[in-house]
Formats: structure tokens, C-alpha cells, sequence
């Protein structure tokens, strides 16, 4: 009886002890978003996103530049990533026999593992380094690198949801394979797909790693993607890193907005589609 | 002609099999090309790293990976503090990190009220949506000034007498730069667990209860055993996310090229060096001591990675229950 009593009493206490676990799980959440609200909202105004940084040292100033440049650079990135990820990715889901999609599989799993760190240094070696030069454009082959097996593995994962019933519906009708997977296959995962797409993108509008000696960051507003250009999460490390107090407070006010767009993009990319497409991570 | 034969002949006309076979052959060759172009990137990848770093591998060879001076301006480097710091970095994330993984997974996955589980679940996947600079940014200016103020001096007056947390308390430093990646790497310990978990059949959990178990004698006997490797392969894919993790380390570690025995000092690890010194590095042998350390942080990665999913894939082939997190 007692030693019945005893097990339900360590029962709950381990169910306790997880509770514990969750609530500290949650507190850095809590303390990270509270405090980039609170040291960056102040910040925030007309002048902060429509101009270019004052000279170091004096106030005022905005980081326009870097809203710019992370535009660019992650638009460029997702122009060249997006269609390698979608396309291999319909290639591992179409023809999942073949020895190709084993060996693409098994590699983009390798890329997902990758640092962004090491990405960098293979995007500084393969153009930095050629050109001589830094320039945006090898920050975005970087980024891209990045997301593609991200994307890859979420296509690969929505067009494997598609019922089997619906790809024999067209073929039957007479649909060759190819309209078979782009009309039917395809649209009906088009949801699925740009949420993969959409949460990538946020991965890599964050990254700022890849992007350090890529891109390598600017005070001026440049839109030449052959040039070093800035770019918000390079802004954020640079003026958390400096030394002075304005450029801390523009470190708040800047990691505030970067948090804002990513979590606006993943969080959209989650709503925007139906409940059976739900991916988790 | 009736309505319906024209129809049938019109919908007749497009299936010519000749130009069906036409646009499958060349929707087939630009997707092969995509899936093709993946594994030529990273062979690519592979070789430039090769090929950057061969300078530091002709010069230093195996020395590099056990010698501890990093001097650039007599072009001597060793890796070792590097390297140290790196997995001790690692090390005490995962200390911190998968007691509270676990548990929260455990929790949200067995015991958690239904309405309960996904918003927890959610609201700790936001972390993961966190950029790392973001990290160290709270680091520097909220994290750290804690640490140094409160945390680490209650931890020299408890502990003092292991040489772990013994020493001057600076702030930046090993310990602080382990409880970052800590609150980095949960998330996904968290969420790989937790589809580990949610893969192990019910009949596990029944057949303890069935045999007057607890909830927690359930837990413990019968679905964690059956989870075990799935749950070490997350950890693994933890313990690789903690490796390559550069800016938040980089922020919050002190940057020193230096093995000492306390958590308190600062060290340095393979990604923030890079991260530091690549574009400020002028000899070339500097670079290529740097393209040295990102390879063998590639290679680690990837062998930590395998291992990880070697590991995760035996549960999800033993319930026969896809996930989407495998």
C-alpha cells in the first residue's frame, strides 16, 4: 500500500519537474522578445528606416542601407535557390527509384548540417577570391547554397502527401507524366511548397555569418550587386560589437526590425496553409 | 457531328504519344539537372575548402590540430584552443540543453493537456526562428552583465573548489557562450524528440499501464527504451547545430586563443575565428590556416550529422510511422 503510494508520489513529481523544464524553457523566449522591445522600440521612427547612418560618433542617421541590401541580397539568393530546391525536390518526389535522388537526398541532408560559417568561406574562395573583390552577389550564392536543401527536402515532403489516386485520375484521362505532375501533382502542393520557400527565406534573411566576408556590409546605400553591400543582420553585429552608445541603440532598434520581418515570414508561412500540410520545425 | 463527338474528337487530338514522350523526355532532363546540380555543389564546396587550405596543410600537417599558437605575424598556427573550445562550448550545451529538451518533449508528447501542446510546442520553435546575431546581441548587453554580476559569483562561492569555476569573472566567456548555444540548440533537440516520441505506438504505452504502471513507470519503461536511439540521434543533430554556431558565439565567448581549465575565461572556437579574422587576414598563409579550420569544422559536422541520422532513421523504419522531421 505505502510503496503504491510512494510511486504516484515520484509520478507526479517527475511530471512536476517537467513543467519546471517548460516554464524555463520558456523564459529566455520571454526575456529576448521583452527586451528588443523595450531597447529597440525607442528607436524606431520615420528617420530610422529613410536614411543612411550618420558619420560614427554623431547622432541620427537610419539603416536604410541595410533594408536595401538584405532586399537585394535575399531576393538574389531565393532567385537562384528557389528553382534548384523546387526542382530537385520534384525530381526526388517524381522519381523516387532512382539512384540520383538517393545520392541528391543524402547530400542535401550533408548541406542542411553544413555551418553557414563553412558556406562562406566556400562562397569567398569560389568568387571573392576569383574577383578579387567583395560583392553582394557571392553573399547571396551563400544564402542560396543555404536554402536549397531546405526547400528541397519540404517539396520533396508535399508532393509525397499527394494521394496516389489523384495522379492516376489524370493519367487516366490521357495526361502525359510531365502535365500530370505540373497541372495536377504540383498545384494542388503549390500551399506547401511556398510555405517551404517562405520559411527558408527567413532562415537565410537572419544569416549573418555567411555574409561577413561575402557581402562584407557597407555604410553607403548601393544597389550594385558586383559591390560589398550592407545588410541588416551585418548591421546588427556591427553596431552591437562597436563602441559607442548610439550604435548600441541602433543594434536594438535594427535586431527588432530583422525579428519583426522573420517572424512575420515564418509565421505567415505556417497560417497561410491548410492544417493538412502542417510541418513542423 | 453531336455535341458529344466533337468533344471526344477534340479531347482525342493533344494525346499524340509522340509529343506526350517529347515533354516528359525534356521535363525530366531539367529536373534531372536541378537534382544533379546539388551534388556537384557540394563536391565543389569540398574541393575549394581542399584546395584553400592545402598552404596550411603542406606547412603544418597533423601539428595543426594538437599545437596552440596562433601568431599571424610569425605565420604560426595550431588549432588546438580552436578546436577545445569548440567542443567544450558544445559539451556544456548539451549539459544544459537536453535535461530540458527532454523533458519538455516528454511532457508536451505524453503528459501535457491537449490544448496545452501545440502553443508550447510552438512558442519554443519560435526560438528557433531567432537569428543568431539577434542571440548575441541579448548576450552582450542582457545575458552577460547577469552572468557576471550575479550568476558567476554564486557559482565561485558553491563550487569555487572544482578548477572549473575558479578565476577572474571577465563576463564574456566559455560558460556564457554554452548557456547561449544552450537556449539555441533546445529547440531543435526538442522538436526531433518529440516526433521520436510521437512515433513509438501506442501499445507500448498500454501494455505498462496494462501492467499497473505509473504514467512516469510508462514513460520511463517502456516508450523512452523504445525511443532511445531517436532520442540520441537528436541529440547528436543538437550537439552538430552547437558546433557550427558562429555569431552569437562569436559575440559572447571573448575571442582568446588560449586552453584554460575555467569556465569563466574566455576561449574562442573554430567558427568565431573565422568569422573574425577571415576578412581581416592579410598573408596568405593566415587564409589558409582559416580554410584549414573550416574544413575539419566540415568534416566534423558532417560525421556528427551521419551519425545523427543513422540513429533517427532506425526508430522511424522500426514504427513504419513517417515523420516529416526525419
Amino acid at each position: 500500500m505505502n510503496r503504491r503510494i510512494l510511486r504516484r508520489v515520484l509520478s507526479n513529481f517527475m511530471v512536476g519537474l517537467m513543467i519546471g523544464a517548460v516554464v524555463v524553457a520558456l523564459i529566455p523566449l520571454f526575456f529576448i522578445l521583452l527586451n528588443l522591445v523595450l531597447k529597440g522600440a525607442g528607436s524606431l521612427s520615420m528617420e530610422f528606416f529613410t536614411r543612411t547612418p550618420a558619420p560614427a560618433g554623431e547622432t541620427g542617421g537610419g539603416v536604410v542601407h541595410a533594408l536595401v541590401g538584405t532586399l537585394l541580397i535575399v531576393g538574389t539568393a531565393s532567385l537562384i535557390g528557389l528553382p534548384i530546391g523546387v526542382g530537385a525536390g520534384i525530381y526526388c518526389a517524381e522519381y523516387p527509384t532512382s539512384r540520383l535522388t538517393w545520392i541528391t537526398r543524402f547530400v542535401a541532408d550533408v548541406l542542411n548540417g553544413t555551418p553557414s560559417i563553412v558556406v562562406g568561406v566556400f562562397a569567398w574562395a569560389w568568387i571573392v577570391a576569383q574577383q578579387k573583390h567583395f560583392s553582394a552577389l557571392a553573399g547571396s550564392v551563400a544564402l542560396a547554397l543555404l536554402m536549397i536543401p531546405m526547400v528541397l527536402r519540404t517539396t520533396e515532403e508535399m508532393i509525397k502527401l499527394v494521394p496516389n489516386s489523384l495522379r492516376e485520375a489524370a493519367l487516366a484521362l490521357g495526361y502525359p507524366r510531365w502535365r500530370t505532375s505540373l497541372s495536377v501533382v504540383i498545384r494542388t502542393t503549390l500551399p506547401g511548397i511556398m510555405t517551404g520557400a517562405l520559411l527558408a527565406i527567413a532562415r537565410i534573411a537572419g544569416e549573418t555569418a555567411p555574409l561577413l566576408f561575402t557581402a562584407l556590409g557597407s555604410q553607403y546605400l548601393s544597389f550594385d550587386l558586383d559591390q560589398p553591400m550592407a545588410a541588416l543582420p551585418l548591421t546588427v553585429f556591427t553596431y552591437a560589437t562597436g563602441p559607442y552608445e548610439e550604435w548600441h541603440r541602433y543594434a536594438w532598434a535594427a535586431a527588432l526590425v530583422l525579428i519583426i520581418v522573420v517572424f512575420v515570414l515564418s509565421l505567415g508561412a505556417r497560417l497561410a496553409v491548410r492544417r493538412r500540410f502542417a510541418i513542423n520545425g | 457531328m453531336t455535341a458529344l463527338e466533337e468533344t471526344a474528337v477534340r479531347s482525342a487530338q493533344p494525346v499524340s504519344l509522340e509529343r506526350a514522350n517529347y515533354g516528359d523526355r525534356v521535363f525530366k532532363l531539367v529536373l534531372t539537372a536541378a537534382a544533379f546540380l546539388i551534388p556537384i555543389l557540394l563536391g565543389f564546396l569540398v574541393y575549394e575548402l581542399w584546395s584553400g587550405s592545402r598552404l596550411a596543410i603542406d606547412r603544418f600537417g597533423f601539428d595543426f590540430i594538437t599545437s596552440s599558437t596562433w601568431d599571424p605575424v610569425a605565420e604560426e598556427f595550431g588549432a588546438l584552443p580552436l578546436i577545445f573550445g569548440t567542443l567544450l562550448s558544445s559539451l556544456i550545451a548539451l549539459v544544459i540543453a537536453v535535461p530540458l529538451s527532454l523533458g519538455v518533449a516528454i511532457y508536451l508528447t505524453e503528459f501535457a493537456p491537449k490544448a496545452v501542446r501545440q502553443p508550447v510546442a510552438f512558442l519554443i520553435g519560435l526560438l528557433a526562428a531567432i537569428p543568431s546575431v539577434v542571440y548575441g546581441l541579448w548576450g552582450i548587453f542582457v545575458l552577460i552583465p547577469v552572468l557576471r554580476t550575479t550568476a558567476f559569483p554564486l557559482l565561485r562561492d558553491a563550487l569555487g573548489f572544482l578548477p572549473l569555476f575558479q578565476g577572474a569573472i571577465y563576463g564574456p566567456s566559455m560558460l556564457a557562450a554554452g548557456i547561449i548555444l544552450a537556449i539555441m540548440i533546445m529547440p531543435y533537440v526538442m522538436s526531433v524528440s518529440r516526433e521520436v516520441l510521437l512515433a513509438v505506438p501506442n501499445t507500448q504505452r498500454e501494455a505498462a499501464l496494462a501492467l499497473g504502471a505509473t504514467r512516469w513507470e510508462a514513460v520511463i519503461t517502456a516508450v523512452v527504451p523504445y525511443a532511445r536511439s531517436g532520442l540520441g540521434g537528436a541529440v547528436i543533430l543538437g550537439l552538430g547545430r552547437a558546433l557550427g554556431e558562429t555569431m552569437a558565439v562569436t559575440m559572447v565567448i571573448g575571442n582568446r586563443h588560449e586552453v584554460a581549465a575555467s569556465l569563466f575565461a574566455p576561449g574562442y572556437t573554430m567558427a568565431a575565428a573565422i568569422a573574425n579574422e577571415f576578412s581581416e587576414a592579410v598573408g596568405d598563409l593566415h587564409l589558409s590556416a582559416l580554410a584549414f579550420v573550416a574544413f575539419v569544422l566540415f568534416l566534423v559536422t558532417v560525421l556528427v550529422n551521419a551519425g545523427a541520422r543513422l540513429l533517427i532513421w532506425r526508430v522511424a523504419r522500426g514504427s513504419g510511422a513517417g515523420s516529416s522531421a526525419l
